[in-house]
């Protein structure tokens, strides 16, 4: 008998050691954390470098849409340590109790994050006890200084008769929305149905000046010189004006919509103190700028923004400004019914013929 | 047994596949989001954007068909009067393009047709006036049959060469002209091959979204755009569904209209 328990026990440990060796093997192991992030988002040195530093080991996963995310940290399947959701998703799993409230005394790091970009957070995360901001990013006028002799301050541009034939908007209904609804003066959430008529008055109006209706092509026409202004985001700015010395962006005057990603702790995680770690970890201002100079969507870490260059600083599509940030709203979820109001003011404009 | 044994792989496929996702799209389609019966998903194709779409779509693809028949069908007859080597060959090259993703080459087309794009460059450096079709109509229907114009061209090929030569020669022989013989002999044999290749660019070129929003900029709305609109903005599957039973509607009325004049069901595809 006694034999029997001796085997077993040996046959336990050294299984153990098996499983021990399989998770990295590596020495003072202080455990893993499970990171669920979006696509192309890290610089995976980075990665490396908490590894090295901390010895916690990092298993790291990625996904392409919020959507995609959701059902997955719903379902628990996997217990993920941090992801890093986009805001209205994260307004959306705090309802839904999928997040657990982050002990900001393991992240020190926190004193870096910009304050503005706190203050915005609170629409998602009322009391900014559930995220930290990751990347943040505006919706905003991309043009060509070659084609466009003015100025660009504000969306009326947009509306400027010499550059017919040579904008672009996005072809999705609440980006299209913004640029009418901020010269106006009205909420990008709004679902008031006067508002939004006159929003699609201006759109109808726009209609014949515009080139086209466009998602991701922006990037190409814009590169090339086929437009002379676009709707665009200003996550890829940098790398478009790499492409193309000549484009500038802008966050018009009126305001606009912006988007924060943030690192938000689900509730099953099992390592939830190695999340805070990871989350310190990559708001250390040199690890920040590391990152953003890999991933280029703008970073809310002051810190790291004191390290950069003033060329990139000066840069609205890295940093618009304190002044007109303020005046930047997240989009939230409208419900069925005002994406149902939306859809189908969006499927006016669209159906109004300009040309054969 | 060992016969029906080796078509349950079909089976599967076909109710996997075909049969269970289209009751799906039924079931979704006349029921709204509680899962009570509603017809109001198939009613809302009478508000006037939704209408006007399918319109619009009915019109564009009827003007692709018609194009892609009357390009297709001569090439056809050139191919038949080919000895098989050579036209074996150009078959090849026809559909050589087709190795090549859909969307990719639909891209390529939004490239070559822009405005400072290939064909506008070599236009101008030949001091001719610029194509301006891109982000229109027309440059819809274009792209639609430069797609689809190899689906009318096969079959119409496949028939055409089983006409046998006696055939014809026979036709003459009783004293029918060239243009009596192709019309009253050679037109009416190659039926079955017209009527599949109808169905076959008309049905992709109805329900198309793609090609509208590429080679037309998302500026013509066409029905399959609202259909796509409804799924992955609003995310009302029910409405998506009744629009797309719509759409269906219109698809089995167009075959079952062409079945008429191919009562032997020679129209086999390729």
């Amino acid at each position: 008998m006694k034999k029997k328990i001796m085997i077993f026990v040996l046959a336990v440990s050294l299984c153990l050691s098996c499983l021990a060796g399989c998770g990295g093997g590596k020495k003072n192991s202080k455990g893993v954390v499970k990171i669920y992030n979006w696509g192309e988002y890290i610089d995976e040195e980075v990665i490396q470098q908490f590894e090295d530093e901390t010895g916690i080991e990092v298993i790291y996963d990625t996904f392409e849409t919020n959507e995609e995310m959701y059902p997955i940290i719903e379902a628990g399947g996997t217990s993920y340590d941090a992801v890093c959701p986009s805001d209205y998703m994260i307004e959306k799993m705090i309802k839904n109790d999928l997040l657990s409230e982050i002990n900001f005394d393991n992240i020190p790091n926190m004193k870096y994050i910009s304050e503005s970009i706190m203050e915005g957070s609170k629409a998602f995360d009322p009391e900014n006890k559930y995220s930290v901001p990751y990347t943040f990013g505006t919706l905003g006028i991309l043009y060509n200084t070659t084609m466009v002799e003015e100025p660009v301050t504000s969306w009326n541009a947009l509306w400027n008769e010499k550059y017919k034939g040579e904008i672009l908007m996005y072809n999705s209904p609440r980006d299209l929305f913004t640029a009418p609804l901020e010269l106006l003066g009205y909420s990008i959430n709004t679902t008031d149905e006067a508002q939004l008529g006159e929003a699609k008055e201006l759109l109808l109006e726009q209609k014949p000046l515009l080139q086209r209706y466009v998602m991701d092509q922006i990037k190409d026409i814009m590169i090339s010189g086929s437009a002379a202004m676009a709707m665009a985001y200003s996550g890829e700015v940098l790398q478009l004006q790499e492409a193309n010395p000549d484009l500038a962006y802008v966050v018009p005057e009126e305001g606009s919509n912006y988007f924060i990603d943030s690192w938000v702790i689900p509730a099953n995680s099992e390592n939830k103190e190695n999340a805070e770690a990871w989350i310190n970890f990559l708001n250390d201002p040199e690890i920040a700028l590391k990152n953003f100079e890999y991933i280029t969507y703008s970073t809310p870490n002051t810190g790291a923004q004191e390290l950069m260059d003033q060329a990139l600083l000066e840069n609205p599509a890295v940093f618009p400004g304190e002044e007109i940030l303020k005046k930047c709203e997240v989009f939230h979820s409208l419900g069925e019914e005002g994406d149902t109001l939306f859809n189908d003011l969006w499927l006016e404009i669209k159906d109004a013929a300009v040309k054969s | 047994m060992s016969k029906k044994l080796l078509s349950t792989p079909y089976l599967i496929w076909m109710i996997g596949f075909t049969m269970i996702p289209l009751a799906l799209v039924v079931y979704y389609g006349i029921t709204d989001k509680t899962g009570a019966f509603t017809l109001q998903n198939i009613l809302s194709i009478a508000t006037p954007e939704r209408m006007n779409a399918l319109l619009r779509s009915l019109k564009l693809s009827l003007i692709s068909t018609g194009i892609c028949l009357l390009l297709a069908y001569p090439l056809a007859m050139i191919l038949k009067s080919l000895k098989v080597k050579q036209s074996s060959f150009i078959v090849f090259i026809f559909i050589l393009p087709m190795w090549m993703n859909f969307l990719l080459r639909t891209m390529a087309w939004q490239t070559l047709l822009d405005r400072n794009g290939v064909i506008n460059s070599i236009l101008n450096f030949l001091h001719l006036p610029a194509l301006n079709i891109i982000n229109t109509q027309t440059a819809i229907i274009f792209g639609m049959v430069y797609n689809f114009l190899p689906f009318m061209v096969l079959p119409i090929y496949n028939v055409l060469v089983k006409i046998g030569d006696d055939t014809v020669e026979a036709a003459r022989d009783l004293g029918a002209n060239s243009t009596q013989t192709f019309f009253r002999v050679i037109f009416p044999l190659s039926m079955p091959g017209v009527i599949s290749g109808i169905t076959m660019v008309f049905v992709p070129a109805l329900t198309t979204f793609v090609i509208s929003d590429l080679l037309g900029g998302g500026m013509v709305l066409l029905i399959g755009n609202v259909i796509e609109q409804e799924f992955t903005f609003t995310a009302n599957w029910n409405l998506g569904s009744g629009l797309s039973l719509v759409l269906m509607i219109f698809i089995l009325i167009s075959m079952a209209l062409l079945a008429k004049y191919d009562k032997d069901g020679e129209g086999a595809a390729f």
